[in-house]
């Protein structure tokens, strides 16, 4: 599984990003969790704000920190 | 390290239908004027219409958005509907007395007019427009 955390690096995105990964530890689901800071990159999503959350190309929650609960029902099947 | 980054939680997404008649390019520059002056950012329309995630997700989450139709066939509005987005401030360009043709010289008055309603409608939580279109335009406007 593939998950981005987009966002050039405040607090809000700080926090999605140890959400994203707190989730998919007690998931216990193999991912890789990116960071994207590049604002280029961050566009090529067609977000509107950040901090963004995209898991497998699919974007799932955009300009709020999603709840660790949040992203592990994005993340288990 | 830490940025000032995030997307300010009042900044105010701005959707026009963009269509194909005066009132449709009304909306379209409407939304460019409006950006401009800095009361919100012009998003993609056409993106939420195509399903892509980053379009569709960005429209439902946002706390503040106005959506300019040209017409009552409102394409903004079902596109906005279609794709499960709850829809808040929204004018209806021929609600406002600006009748529609395929006059694309637009008048500067009439860009104005779209503008200031644009403005009114977010700040009073106005809906112009009707629920139901009536079917009598022949395209989207």
């Amino acid at each position: 599984m593939d998950i981005k955390v987009l966002g050039p690096g405040c607090r809000k995105c700080q926090q999605t990003e140890n959400n994203v990964k707190e989730a998919v530890a007690e998931a216990g689901v193999e991912a890789s969790v990116k960071k994207i800071t590049d604002t280029m990159e961050i566009a090529g999503y067609g977000v509107f704000g950040t901090p963004a959350v995209v898991v497998d190309g699919e974007v799932k929650s955009v300009g709020k920190i999603p709840s660790i609960e949040d992203v592990k029902s994005w993340i288990q099947k | 390290m830490s940025h000032e980054c995030c997307t300010p939680d009042e900044n105010i997404m701005i959707l026009a239908c963009s269509g194909g008649s005066n009132v449709g390019q009304l909306t379209n520059q409407a939304a460019v004027e409006l950006t401009q002056q800095g009361f919100g950012k012009m998003f993609c329309l056409a993106g939420i219409g195509g399903q892509l995630s980053g379009f569709v997700q960005s429209a439902r989450e946002v706390p503040q958005m106005v959506a300019l139709d040209g017409c009552s066939l409102g394409c903004a509005k079902a596109i906005l509907e279609q794709a499960s987005v709850p829809i808040k401030s929204y004018i209806v360009v021929t609600e406002l007395g600006i009748e529609k043709n395929k006059n694309f010289n637009l008048n500067g008055e009439d860009i104005r007019k779209v503008v200031d309603a644009a403005k009114a409608a977010r700040q009073d939580g106005v809906y112009v427009g009707k629920d139901t279109t009536d079917g009598a335009e022949s395209c989207c406007g």
